[in-house]
């Protein structure tokens, strides 16, 4: 806990001290800043209340709560493949990723399990949707620090990943393309070439970046030793993905559960990092879209031939129960429970996203550092907004 | 018949004042323009991989003047709760320390505005004037975000005025003036060690004052990585957040053409200025030049800018930003220790040579 630093504790005795004159010395007054709901930095619609001393945070509160949609109330009267279409929209950058854990929850009441090849499609499409969230996080974390530049090399190599994903199943950003059994289409002529070729670009963007960004002084001083989380502070907060394996927390689900995805199939590894900054947490993000790229690749090669869509049922009932199925996402563990009474649509759904819990950290974490680290740490711990507030 | 006969015939006194208001409008604004189309339109996308705006005009070349058309009809709104004289008046102030600080750059041997001696304190000087603008609008807004961008831009201005102080002294010991034009003359005329055909520009010889000098500029001119007053993913524009329409217009006039003018400053002080070297055409002094110079001087010198112009947008589109307190540290522990130490050696050796 030393890491935490004298600054972050007495500001927060000062906090505690004194509300409105919060400088006993000076006698000045405090300002409460809102950040957001409408701001530049937030891409979407999240508040920070922080309560300021000059530019230090004396405390921080995220309110969110602004986009809520009501998913999991609107899943009580859909049928089970129209769900997909909802979750779709949860973390809407990597939205095939939403769909995967809700389908294998249905597939796991119904006892069924889909063909090899589909489980073979499914982790590359999981893990596409994952290079085409983490790269734009990528771009974006140039934007909130001040670099203009990197977030257009983002889009521009998102862009390659993003076809890929219309080609393979119609949707460039809501795919709708899991089913429960399998999936809905094959992959197209083609695919696997195109595949391998962009995968050689995306692994060029992460030099790119890394050289452009990562390597960059001023880019370091700012991220080095800012938003330090340690290990078991992660582990209370609930922390999960890339935020908690940049606090040295050997942690990922596409290991440490089996379920019917092909992982296990192929040679990859999980990316740590000891420091738990923000310079932690992003280059972990980096490493992982490199390593994603090798997944793709080496499940490209093993593809086994077979149908897409395993026996069920062309009305889909699922028998009573409760299932929880829990993947890693692009921003952490995403889970779905659901609660089935044996009809067509589930009785009751509890969606668990990983940024609402990312963010439950930072008025732990904010709590005396400046106004440009905010924006700093927001940026690294990485949240969608959908995915907060559902 | 060029500027400068006109200037110098019997002219009566408005006609004068006419004509240098008019170029006046020309110095600032010409720049202004070029630097905004050439890099912030055209290299920005070029670096970015993106094509920028391509349809008013060939090239895109007469987007400017649609984005102007666009502001220009824009409604003027300002804060309810904002002192409203002041707030109109902010933009105003900086760019008023624009057209101050161009009065001094000479163009030519005898297109100038005015011949001041102490020309580079004067400049030094209104330079900082724009600061007032900057605080008084983040002041005069009432929003918060404005309050703590101006409040920073006050901050930064003040703690890079010094080493850019300190970065022209090195230049004005070895010239041995103050005076711009003298400067220009000195380097031109001058030699390295006896070599004389490039003369004596001061990048060689200061060039730590000129890196100094580059890197105050950039943050006066709050380009990033300095751009904190401004930081739209902190602050949402910083002070100019309240500002639209007209009042934005200017402000950001004001910020290209002061980028202009400095590079301006900065190649005379340091690139030599409009002249080429006295030597290439067996000039021997400032009255032996001749006549044509006064209009080729003021392209010599518009090239110099671009050159100058280009390397701050360089690196104004690929740095992140430096945090509040890392800036001050830099200036404070590094940039003013450097120019110190450049004015002691510039010093030792102009006496031992």
């Amino acid at each position: 806990m030393s890491l935490l630093g004298d600054r972050q504790q007495l500001a927060y005795i000062a906090a505690q001290a004194a509300d409105a004159r919060v400088n006993v010395e000076l006698e000045t007054e405090g300002m409460t800043l809102n950040i957001g709901p409408q701001h530049p930095a937030t891409h979407g619609t999240l508040r920070i209340i922080a309560r300021l001393d000059g530019e230090q945070v004396l405390w921080a509160d995220p309110s969110c709560g602004y986009m809520h949609r009501g998913y999991e109330k609107l899943t009580e009267v859909r049928s089970y493949p129209q769900v997909t279409a909802l979750v779709n929209r949860i973390d809407w950058l990597g939205s095939f990723a939403n769909e995967v854990p809700f389908i294998l929850a249905a597939e796991k009441l119904m006892g069924v399990e889909a063909p090899s090849r589909a489980q073979h499609i499914r982790t590359i499409l999981f893990e596409l949707s994952r290079i085409a969230n983490v790269t734009l996080f990528l771009g974006d974390l140039g934007v909130q620090l001040g670099a203009v530049t990197p977030v257009f090399f983002a889009f521009r190599d998102r862009e390659y990943v993003l076809n890929l994903i219309e080609g393979a199943t119609g949707g460039r950003f809501h795919p709708n393309f899991d089913r429960i059994g399998g999936l809905k289409d094959d992959l197209p002529a083609g695919f696997i070439d195109e595949t391998r070729n962009v995968m050689k670009k995306l692994r060029g963007f992460c030099d790119q970046i890394e050289d452009l960004l990562f390597g960059n002084e001023i880019f370091q001083s700012r991220t080095r030793g800012i938003g330090v989380i340690p290990k078991d502070v992660a582990l209370q907060y609930g922390m999960s993905g890339a935020n908690l394996r940049a606090s040295g927390v050997d942690w990922d689900l596409r290991r440490d559960q089996k379920l019917p995805l092909a992982y296990d199939k192929v040679d990859w590894k999980v990316i740590t990092h000891p420091d738990g900054d923000s310079f932690a947490r992003c280059w972990v993000r980096l490493q992982e879209v490199r390593e994603s790229t090798r997944i793709v690749d080496q499940l490209l090669d093993t593809i086994p031939a077979g149908p897409i869509m395993a026996k069920v049922p062309k009305i889909i009932k699922v028998p009573e129960g409760e299932a929880w199925v829990s993947t890693e996402n692009p921003l952490g563990e995403m889970g779905y429970y659901v609660v089935s009474q044996g009809d067509m649509g589930p009785f009751r759904v509890k969606i668990r996203s990983a940024s609402f819990n990312n963010i439950s950290i930072t008025p732990w974490l904010l709590k005396g550092v400046y106004v440009p680290d905010i924006i700093t740490i927001l940026a690294s711990l990485y949240f969608i907004l959908g995915d907060i507030d559902r | 018949m060029n500027l400068a006969t006109l200037l110098a015939s019997d002219l009566p006194y408005w006609a004068q004042s006419l004509l240098r208001v008019l170029g006046g409008l020309v110095a600032v604004l010409l720049p202004a323009g070029t630097v905004v189309y050439l890099f912030l339109f055209k290299m920005m996308s070029f670096m970015q991989s993106r094509l920028g705006p391509m349809e008013a005009g060939p090239q895109g070349s007469m987007q400017l003047f649609a984005e102007v058309g666009k502001w220009l009809q824009k409604e003027d709104i300002y804060p309810a709760r904002a002192d409203k004289f002041i707030f109109k008046l902010a933009p105003l102030i900086v760019l008023a320390s624009t057209f101050l600080l161009v009065v001094v750059v000479p163009f030519g041997p005898d297109a100038l505005f005015t011949d001041f001696e102490s020309g580079v304190f004067y400049a030094l000087a209104v330079s900082s004037v724009s600061v007032l603008g900057i605080l008084i609008a983040g002041w005069a807004s009432a929003n918060k975000y404005s309050l703590l961008g101006g409040l920073r831009a006050a901050g930064q201005l003040i703690a890079y005025e010094l080493p850019m102080v300190l970065a022209v002294v090195g230049v004005v010991i070895q010239a041995g003036t103050m005076n711009l034009q003298q400067i220009v003359v000195a380097q031109n005329a001058g030699s390295m060690f006896g070599f004389s055909s490039l003369g004596n520009p001061y990048v060689l010889t200061q060039f730590v004052g000129f890196i100094v000098f580059m890197i105050a500029v950039q943050a006066e001119l709050t380009q990033t990585p300095f751009d904190m007053p401004i930081a739209e993913s902190e602050l949402v524009s910083g002070y100019m957040t309240e500002y639209s329409g007209f009042r934005f217009l200017i402000f950001f006039i004001g910020e290209f053409a002061t980028a202009g003018v400095f590079s301006m400053i900065a190649s005379v002080l340091f690139l030599g200025g409009w002249a080429v070297p006295f030597s290439w055409f067996g000039w021997t002094s400032i009255d032996s030049i001749d006549n044509w110079m006064n209009v080729v001087g003021p392209l010599i010198l518009f090239t110099k800018m671009l050159a100058v112009v280009f390397f701050i947008m360089w690196v104004r589109f690929s740095y992140p930003r430096f945090r509040e307190d890392q800036l001050q540290k830099f200036a404070w522990k590094v940039l003013i220790p450097v120019s110190l130490a450049n004015i002691m050696v510039t010093a030792i050796l102009k006496v031992a040579f």
